[in-house]
């Protein structure tokens, strides 16, 4: 199971909970799991995020592949100057 | 990668393929197309910081003989708050976007364009603006940072409220939003720790000092379909913007960018782009509109004025216990400082159990901030870093040997939440603690200090060709402006794999209806993500070199290799291997044109880590201050061409010793700015600066197929620390407010006094 954390923003929305495990294929399924145990996530994660999965952050991710021992931490966009 | 790779191109210094034009002054900037017919745009701005717009009369301005054009806000259409992403580092709300195009019923910031003429000469332009009648309630400006947080602050939007804050407030204010990043328990932390020193750090507003400024032509055909040349660090950013803010669609606009003389962030948005298409959509002509250094200090997009708090703890064996910080960062007009990286990135280099950090995006009567270098981290970087220095002098710890026993090593985890894949930081510690510059020895009136930095570094999205040509050469296409020696980077890689010199490789920037679509050249991203591009593209090339071969020799294409820009046979039978040139001579045979394309989002980015090593000398009669040595270590991944690659880590420096010693924007009380040129807003020359040595670390990047991270963005960070660590070390007195000039700097001596 891969396991989710929450940065303190999102945890208004999880009751507080700082992390969870989900089982999921890609950003997709994690995002699809997320949303249905925390409906008020939902509009968090349709978009203008970045995610780090083991590490790597990808910005507006969907269909990145999802290992069962996934590490994934919610981030804002990363862009630069 | 367990074995580092050999390369025969990746790692050479060749001369950049657009070198010749630049240095003969052949390169076509922003500002050298003309066009038959062209009229010349200039914009009306703001003479308040601050003031409701009552009335806009442009007729008397139109009624000027030669005058073809007059825009207003009433001009363009009025769009509601929409979030996208920029080259910014985080979302850009499109309504502000507009309004900072063109202000609708306020201005926020001296500058602020209200109106923009087109005429058949500049004079006359000139003359329009001064016709255009304006009518303003002028409002009180609030300029300052912490002032602007104040509840009797004048407020610059009254739609604004707090996000961030559970319960979301009442009433509005010029606080945007707040952001908390926290791990464990700070209160315990500090009551382990032996030491605790707690602080406030200032910077000022500071711009990227781009040496050209910004400028576009715009022409509209018949048909609506508008052509627009600009220099630009995203043509396809500024395409998407200008349809957005003139509500077009995207298939009405194509964007050609021009070479660039500097961005460093700052051409990562709109200014003039829109007006200009607006201008020639109304007059039916293409129209020019370049703006003077003085428009660009005023109102294109600095960097945010801080205020920080640091209090850090640590325990006398020199680990950090606990730290808290809160961070004020000015955004400027709209909403959209860079507080948020900034709270990401200064302790990222440390592994902390106790850490609490608050950020606030705050709005002032200054021009909304756009990215620069590392947004929002070099600030940061100041208070973290002059910190970490005190805690060292405090315990009586070598600065480097204090931050080795707290470093991020591969596995750690970041501040900001995720693991560290495989990082360098630790060698750079280790490359600078044992470079000679560490333990040489300083003159009366010379100080050492030392700081770190560190920037994530980009991936997003880019697309990129390789075409071969009849001759066996290739024609690497990129949509992404070169603006440090990329072009020549990408041509590396594609001779890397294709086995081909690099001077049989032309790199182009294509417009945004050649090449598919690229994310901006910024975020240090461009190496690591369009360079993969190139690589995937210059791989199926290869494929279909190997596949052409195949069918002329008549074997399975399993039994064909590439070596060496050549394919060779490996079924025993006894075949001259076949050159590039003559799988391709034969191509109109064998299939016809080889090309391959490749368009990806860049997943892998490698952070990026640095420590520098700066000596100060200080001149105690008139508080100038020299930075006499400077190194600058840096994990770079590998470095494609070290030449520009050192250049970047150079420049970095540069730009960050001017900000540490001299560069500031200076307001008057009405937020006027008073120094708003070369002369008046001093940054570094060449004979200000020593040579700056560099160390290249290469801890290769293992998501990159060559090992590539960004370097452009890290060697901004550590600077200003550096300096004021360095000064600490030369005068006995610490400063906390940047820039340390010589008139703060002979202040601080005379209060050790």
């Amino acid at each position: 199971m891969a396991t989710i954390f929450f940065p303190k923003s999102f945890q208004a929305q999880t009751g507080g909970i700082d992390q969870v495990e989900v089982e999921a294929l890609d950003i997709r399924g994690v995002f699809r799991a997320l949303e249905a145990r925390f409906p008020a996530l939902g509009d968090r994660l349709r978009g203008g995020i970045a995610v780090a999965i083991d590490g790597e952050i990808v910005n507006d991710p969907l269909l990145e592949p999802v290992g069962p021992d996934s590490q994934i931490h919610f981030l804002p966009p990363i862009s630069g100057g | 990668m367990s074995e580092p790779r050999k390369f025969h191109s990746v790692g050479t210094r060749p001369i950049r393929h657009d070198g010749l034009d630049k240095v003969t002054g052949r390169a076509r900037f922003g500002a050298d197309l003309s066009l038959p017919g062209m009229l010349y745009g200039k914009v009306l701005r703001s003479s308040h910081a601050h003031a409701h717009i009552r009335r806009i009369d442009p007729r008397p301005a139109l009624q000027l003989e030669g005058v073809r054009a007059v825009i207003t806000s009433a001009d363009r259409p009025e769009i509601p708050s929409e979030h996208g992403t920029g080259g910014e580092g985080g979302p850009v709300d499109f309504r502000d976007l507009s309004r900072n195009v063109l202000a609708r019923d306020k201005v926020l910031y001296h500058g602020h364009p209200v109106a923009a003429v087109a005429a058949t000469n500049p004079r006359i332009a000139e003359e329009a603006l001064g016709r255009i009648e304006v009518d303003y309630e002028i409002l009180r400006p609030v300029l300052d940072v912490e002032a602007a947080m104040a509840p009797d602050a004048p407020l610059l939007h009254d739609d604004l409220y707090t996000r961030g804050v559970d319960p979301r407030p009442e009433t509005p204010s010029n606080v945007a939003a707040r952001i908390v990043i926290e791990r464990g328990d700070t209160e315990k932390g500090f009551a382990e720790a032996d030491v605790v020193i707690e602080r406030e750090y200032r910077t000022e507003t500071v711009h990227q000092g781009y040496i050209e400024p910004h400028a576009a032509v715009a022409s509209t055909a018949e048909d609506g379909q508008s052509v627009l040349w600009c220099c630009t660090q995203g043509p396809f950013l500024v395409r998407s913007f200008c349809s957005k803010v003139l509500q077009l669609p995207i298939s009405q606009i194509k964007v050609i960018p021009s070479e660039i003389g500097g961005g460093f962030g700052g051409k990562t948005t709109v200014y003039v782009e829109p007006l200009a298409i607006l201008l020639s959509r109304r007059a039916g002509r293409p129209v020019k509109l370049v703006m003077d250094r003085e428009e660009v200090f005023r109102a294109t997009g600095p960097t945010s004025a801080t205020s920080i708090r640091v209090r850090m703890g640590a325990r006398k064996d020199g680990t950090i216990a606990a730290v808290k910080v809160r961070l004020v960062y000015a955004a400027g007009a709209f909403p959209g400082s860079p507080v948020v990286p900034g709270a990401m990135t200064m302790l990222a280099p440390y592994q902390l159990e106790n850490v609490r950090i608050e950020g606030y995006d705050v709005v002032v009567n200054k021009p909304k901030t756009n990215a620069y270098r590392a947004p929002g981290s070099s600030m940061a970087a100041f208070a973290a870093e002059s910190a970490l220095d005190e805690i060292a002098q405090e315990l009586a710890l070598d600065p480097l040997e204090l931050r080795l026993r707290n470093a991020v090593r591969t596995g750690s985890q970041a501040v900001y939440g995720p693991t560290f894949k495989a990082i360098g930081f630790v060698e750079t510690l280790e490359a600078a603690r044992n470079h000679p510059h560490y333990r040489a020895p300083l003159a009366p009136n010379q100080g050492r200090g030392v700081a770190c930095g560190f920037w994530f570094n980009a991936g997003m999205q880019s697309t990129a060709a390789v075409n071969l040509t009849e001759d066996g050469s290739a024609v690497v296409v990129s949509g992404c402006p070169d603006i440090g020696g990329s072009r020549v980077s990408l041509a590396l890689m594609a001779a890397e794999e294709l086995g081909i010199p690099v001077e049989r490789v032309r790199p182009v920037v294509a417009d945004t209806e050649t090449i598919g679509y690229n994310d901006v050249t910024g975020g240090s991203r461009v190496t690591f993500a369009t360079g993969m591009a190139v690589i995937e593209a210059t791989r199926d090339v290869v494929r279909q070199l190997c596949k052409r071969a195949a069918l002329i020799w008549e074997v399975p294409v399993e039994q064909v290799e590439w070596r060496e820009g050549e394919a060779h046979c490996r079924n025993g039978e006894a075949k001259d291997p076949l050159s590039l040139r003559e799988i391709v001579r034969q191509a109109v045979r064998t299939g016809g044109p080889i090309s391959g394309q490749a368009s990806l989002t860049a997943r892998g980015a490698g952070p990026g880590f640095g420590t520098h090593i700066c000596d100060t000398e200080i001149d105690p009669d008139t508080g100038r201050v020299q930075v006499v040595r400077y190194t600058a270590v840096q994990d770079v991944g590998k470095a494609v061409h070290p030449s520009y690659v050192e250049g970047q880590l150079q420049g970095g420096v540069a730009q960050g010793i001017g900000w540490a010693l001299n560069e500031e924007f200076v307001y008057d009380e009405n937020g006027v700015l008073l120094n708003a040129g070369f002369l008046d807003y001093r940054i570094p020359v060449a004979s200000d600066l020593p040579m700056i040595d560099t160390v290249l670390v290469e801890v290769p990047n293992p998501s990159h197929p060559h090992g590539v991270r960004g370097v452009g963005e890290v060697p901004i960070v550590p600077p200003l620390a550096a300096v004021a660590n360095a000064l600490f070390r030369a005068t006995g007195v610490r400063f906390y407010r940047v820039p340390m000039s010589p008139p703060r700097v002979l202040e601080g001596l005379q209060s050790r006094k």
